[in-house]
């Protein structure tokens, strides 16, 4: 061990960090956007609503984010009205083919977290928003998300934190993120030990940071219900979802 | 099968290899999931707090991060040991980082399912004077599996595209192949898309057969609803 050489790296490595940071914080918000109108499609009754979106959670859950994040960043280029359009611009830049492919993974596995909430909430509170008079939109605004976020909140939390890992592929294209950094370093001073540890140990750092907020939220919103909130700190109050959500990560 | 311009058989091969580099980590890391469990339930605090550690820095370091570790880690390790340059082999490597993360989430997994077996049948077990392998063996094992296949079937779809990740390496499967192909072809857009139907269709062949396992498992047990 060079113990040296790690204070040595280390502002490179942070800097890396910050481009994760942002990178993740920019996938987590646009997917949470993607996945709250496809969740209520998801939820819905609907077979022509549903449908299409199951199948897009479907083809994203069941392929590995590397082939999604190759096909948009290599593939884009071969469709033709996409570089002779404003798209290229875009299409080009490795950021954002990586901020694509991580928000479309990302929502899709937040829509289905986001469904199992939705289904969850109980019966009596949606009839009781339907006797009130409330609309389809009122209800699911003031009833039924409000709840289906409590339930589906620890899920939530760990499809974040599977983000935060999963945003290191993107140095696969060419991004100098905290993985994209420490591999950079490594090839040119060969201490692969020295520096991806401490890469790891920063990955470490900020998942204990977003499991800390996260556990800070979950006690904000749930602390009203007194004695239940003991049962749900064993974070098993997801009810299990119909069939086999697919994976965890990885993508 | 479409010709892929000469690149089929190639392909196949990559998708050999995907298959056999997860269903191999599957067999070590459900081994490694066993321990993990069972070191979180030992009444020895030391096992208790390794057990900890591990599936702690496991589950909040990225896949990705963890086989480069592995890889070139353990390539300059044998570098040193042999003093000569020695490199890893992919497959090895993989295997091995794709093991370990396995293991770390299935010791949870397993965890949660050993602790879903009702006392009363370990209760029952000591009372006819079981010994502690056997109580093992033939009480809580049985019984565990049942609890844990929902669990254990989500990792393996997990696994199977977290394979992708050993290209990164240089392992020839799948993705790698797939890489190759486009490159030399100029047309990646055909060829990721083969490589992602490919994958989905593993994935469904395996979600198929999870549901039928899993039916098998609960033959026999009454559902309430």
């Amino acid at each position: 061990m060079e113990w040296h050489l790690i204070f040595d790296v280390l502002p490179l490595l942070l800097d890396g960090a910050l481009l994760t940071i942002q990178l993740t914080a920019a996938s987590v918000l646009l997917g949470l956007i993607i996945a709250l109108p496809l969740s209520l499609m998801r939820a819905s009754g609907s077979t022509g609503l549903s449908r299409p979106v199951l199948l897009y959670t479907f083809a994203f859950r069941g392929t590995p984010l590397l082939v999604q994040i190759f096909l948009i960043y290599y593939g884009a280029s071969q469709i033709e009205w996409i570089r002779t359009s404003f798209v290229w611009s875009v299409l080009r830049e490795p950021w954002w083919c990586a901020l694509i492919a991580f928000s479309l993974n990302h929502a899709a596995y937040t829509t289905e977290i986001l469904r199992g909430g939705i289904r969850a909430v109980p019966r009596g509170e949606i009839e009781a928003a339907k006797a009130l008079g409330m609309s389809y939109a009122l209800r699911t605004r003031r009833i039924v998300l409000p709840v289906a976020f409590r339930l589906s909140l620890p899920a939530y939390a760990n499809e974040v934190v599977l983000m935060l890992k999963a945003s290191s592929l993107a140095s696969t294209i060419t991004m100098m993120e905290l993985t994209g950094t420490a591999r950079k370093i490594v090839a040119q001073t060969f201490s692969p030990y020295e520096v991806f540890i401490s890469a790891a140990l920063i990955y470490l750092g900020i998942t204990f940071v977003v499991v800390h907020l996260f556990g800070r939220l979950e006690r904000g919103i749930t602390s009203h219900q007194g004695r239940a909130r003991a049962e749900n700190d064993n974070r098993k109050n997801i009810p299990p979802s119909e069939g086999y959500a697919i994976g965890k990560v990885s993508r | 099968m479409i010709e892929l311009q000469g690149f089929g058989d190639q392909i196949a091969a990559g998708a050999i290899t995907t298959l056999r580099v997860a269903a191999t980590s599957l067999v070590l890391g459900i081994g490694v999931g066993l321990c993990g469990a069972m070191a979180k339930l030992s009444r020895f605090h030391a096992l208790r707090r390794l057990a900890d550690v591990y599936t702690t820095i496991i589950r909040g370091v990225p896949e990705l991060l963890i086989i480069l570790i592995l890889y070139f880690g353990g390539t300059v390790a044998m570098t040193a040991a042999f003093g000569r340059y020695v490199e890893i082999d992919a497959f090895a490597a993989g295997v091995f980082a794709l093991t370990i993360v396995f293991g770390a989430y299935a010791t949870e997994v397993f965890r949660a399912a050993i602790r879903a077996v009702p006392a009363g049948q370990i209760e029952a077990a000591h009372a006819l004077g079981l010994s502690k392998v056997h109580t093992w063996r033939l009480v809580i094992f049985p019984q565990m599996w049942r609890y844990a296949l929902p669990g254990i079937g989500n990792l393996w779809l997990t696994l199977l595209k977290d394979t992708a990740l050993i290209s990164v390496v240089g392992l020839e499967d799948l993705m790698r192949k797939t890489g190759v192909a486009a490159g030399a072809t100029h047309d990646p857009l055909t060829f990721y898309t083969v490589a992602a139907g490919l994958y989905l269709f593993f994935t469904s062949v395996s979600l198929a057969g999870l549901t039928l396992l899993e039916r098998r498992a609960n033959r026999g047990v009454r559902v309430a609803d």
